[in-house]
């Protein structure tokens, strides 16, 4: 019986890849089309997550599995015009634009990349980098098994792929920008992106999700992420989809010795919106942060998943994610961290703390430390509690109106996580949203 | 300036004051002094307006107008201002952040124009010099990591820049040496004038040797049972409360 459910839920998702299997498959070189059937099968095997698995407790589906989505739909219209209201850098940023999941390349902006980079959206590295894309595509850390990652792989048609050749520093980050468009009949898109960086790389990458009217639309991605021996790759994300949208993205990130990965990620957007990162520690001193920064308020469903792998010796994971939740909004935090029997003297910590604005809305923390090694520093932690009444009172009496001393404290509050951002621009932009999130309806 | 009529509050239901009155003119200064539990903080957060604090009898007039009305943020625009017994931790804020939005949404409620950031620093520079104190508090969060004697004057600083035409000043000596309660005395003293008014609420005498008030009430069991000139205080020093508070303890006739 469960199958049977499980498999329907998934059905016209199955459906529409049978339709367009012909298609999908034979124009396709045949790794590529034995890729994407494979997809299509673990996808049927799986479906869609339910409540009952661990991995998904706290975070339902069903508007998300009953949505009606269309996969075909057509290109919005998106007027070039529009591009310096939403983009973050200046006009001298190296910027790939996706409306609805599909390059635009004359949104795009690719005159400034240096030799020994290569961005390409993922249709063209099929096309001209398969030497490239054939031996990581599904590999990364956590892809196993997932049934979005599955989802994607059936349906992935679009996206980016970065490649840096070794010793590479790029001087701008590189931004990737995605619109996204509700229309007549709702679109889904599943970018399938991939970032290498070979030994001693660098780069920023700052990838931007704006929903562009109201309007339901899913956005399924997945990307792949290798960094090579030294490598470093500062990953910034903001999520800013439309209220009716949803969003779910997976990350993989594969770390080899001495490299890092520095991510964060900021969500206010989304009717559902889950993230969820997987980070494999695997060379001697390879290091991640993961810090994000989360705002949710009607009925607003946003979850952070992470799950950090330390295999080898000497590896470090620092992760603080900071929330506050108005309405009846539901965060959910999941972090994991596991010490494998090598990874002595592994430093891994890790905290989530919320502030809840009202007293329907919710958050569900769940800390997991899994350790086989005994030379460890682990830590976790999980906290939400209100506003204080005690500050708000003080600033209040000072002459302060109670919903500037609100913003005030709000902005206070995430302040620790926003100000350990290494990027300047990316301060301001987000200490602007929040500021606006903050006077908008709870 | 301040007109205190028959004041009855309680805290989680239990009545801390009990008929309290008291009458402050403009240009005045007030001292009351008290035992602990008398009331004495009580009363400084009622007149803020602190949530929890209900008032179940009285009135307070401050320049007329019924002060329980407004909003703790309208008071403070209104010119009343607490100098807090313990001042509030305010991590991610700082201070300057904090007193420019303060002196702004007064300045606002005033009809005045809000001070751009140059503007205000030049102020604040000029206070912070006469006050003798440095810039470097002005960077650092709310309070946090302050000394008892840093939060007192950040207190006093913030007085010096919002100008209140009343204060309530709660046990500001509290944990002070004396160098910094010369330095706080100072910064009282000089705001002291004809269209201000001041209540200061101490246990000790002490205080009232380098802030000297036109009078002395003394608070017992929530209400004031006797009033002088500064004489009183000294009294007080001598012969303590013991003998008030038996006084508060008789019956009202």
């Amino acid at each position: 019986m469960r199958t049977l459910a499980k498999t329907q839920a998934g059905a016209p998702y199955l459906d529409r890849y049978a339709a367009a299997r012909a298609q999908l498959e034979t124009t396709a070189a045949p790794w590529l089309a034995g890729w994407r059937r494979a997809g299509a099968e673990a996808f049927r095997t799986a479906g869609f997550p339910t409540l009952k698995s661990e991995a998904w407790r706290y975070t339902p589906l069903h508007a998300l599995i009953e949505g009606d989505f269309s996969v075909d739909a057509p290109a919005a219209p998106f007027d070039k015009a529009r591009l310096s209201g939403v983009v973050f850098g200046r006009e001298a940023a190296n910027r790939f634009v996706f409306v609805n999941g599909r390059l635009r390349a004359d949104l795009s902006a690719l005159e400034k990349l240096s030799p020994g980079i290569e961005l390409l959206s993922f249709a063209e590295a099929l096309a001209k980098r398969p030497e490239l894309v054939e031996p990581l595509l599904g590999k990364a850390p956590g892809l196993a098994g997932h049934p979005f990652a599955a989802l994607n792989a059936a349906f992935a048609a679009d996206g980016y792929v970065l490649h840096m050749a070794p010793g590479i520093t790029a001087e701008t980050p590189i931004e990737i920008l995605w619109l996204g468009s509700g229309a007549e009949k709702p679109p889904v898109y599943h970018p399938r992106n991939l970032i290498v960086l070979e030994k001693g790389a660098h780069a920023t990458v700052i990838e931007h999700h704006v929903g562009l009217c109201i309007g339901a639309y899913f956005s399924e991605s997945v990307s792949e992420i290798s960094l090579g021996e030294g490598a470093g790759l500062r990953h910034c994300k903001v999520q800013d989809e439309s209220r009716e949208a949803f969003h779910v993205a997976l990350t993989g990130v594969g770390i080899a010795e001495g490299a890092s990965y520095d991510s964060f990620v900021f969500s206010v957007g989304g009717r559902l919106a889950r993230n969820e990162i997987h980070v494999a520690l695997d060379g001697k001193r390879a290091h991640c942060r993961l810090n994000g920064a989360y705002l949710g308020r009607g009925e607003q469903v946003i979850d952070h998943t992470t799950v950090i792998d330390h295999l080898m010796p000497e590896t470090s994971s620092k992760e603080l994610y900071k929330g506050v939740l108005d309405g009846r909004a539901r965060g959910v935090f999941q972090g994991k961290i596991t010490v494998r029997p090598n990874a002595q003297k592994t430093d891994g910590q890790q905290m989530n703390r919320a502030l809840l604005l009202s007293d329907k809305a919710e958050i569900a923390s769940k800390p997991e430390l899994e350790i086989s090694a005994d030379d460890v520093k682990c830590s976790h932690g999980a906290t939400a509690g209100e506003l204080d009444d005690a500050a708000l009172f003080y600033l209040r009496s000072r002459g302060i109106p109670e919903d500037e001393a609100r913003r005030l404290l709000v902005e206070a509050f995430l302040n620790e996580v926003i100000d350990a951002i290494a990027l300047a621009g990316m301060r301001l932009t987000l200490e602007h949203n929040v500021s606006r999130w903050m006077s908008g309806p709870s | 300036m301040l007109e205190i009529k028959n004041l009855h509050a309680t805290v989680d239901g239990k009545e801390i004051l009990r008929g309290l009155s008291l009458s402050i003119k403009a240009g005045e200064v007030h001292a009351i002094m008290g035992p602990n539990g008398s009331g004495k903080s009580t009363l400084s957060y009622v007149l803020a307006g602190r949530e929890g604090y209900e008032v179940t009898e009285g009135e307070v007039l401050y320049k007329g107008k019924n002060l329980l009305a407004m909003e703790p943020e309208v008071r403070a625009a209104e010119g009343v201002f607490l100098a807090f017994q313990y001042p509030v931790e305010i991590p991610g804020v700082a201070n300057t952040t904090f007193l420019r939005h303060a002196l702004n949404a007064i300045r606002k409620h005033r009809g005045e124009t809000e001070l751009d950031a140059m503007q205000f620093l030049k102020l604040m520079r000029e206070t912070m010099k006469k006050l003798g104190m440095s810039d470097e508090m002005l960077k650092r969060a709310v309070n946090v990591g302050f000394s008892g004697g840093e939060k007192k004057r950040n207190e006093i600083l913030q007085m010096a820049v919002l100008k209140p035409a009343f204060a309530v000043l709660d046990e500001t000596d509290s944990g002070l040496d004396i160098d910094a309660l010369k330095v706080v005395s100072d910064g009282v003293n000089s705001l002291r004038g004809p269209d201000r008014a001041m209540l200061v609420i101490t246990h000790y005498q002490r205080l009232l040797d380098y802030i000297v008030p036109d009078r002395v009430h003394v608070l017992a069991k929530g209400r004031i049972v006797r009033s002088g000139d500064k004489s009183l205080a000294l009294d007080l020093e001598k012969t303590g409360y013991a003998e008030f508070a038996k006084e508060a303890a008789a019956p009202t006739p």
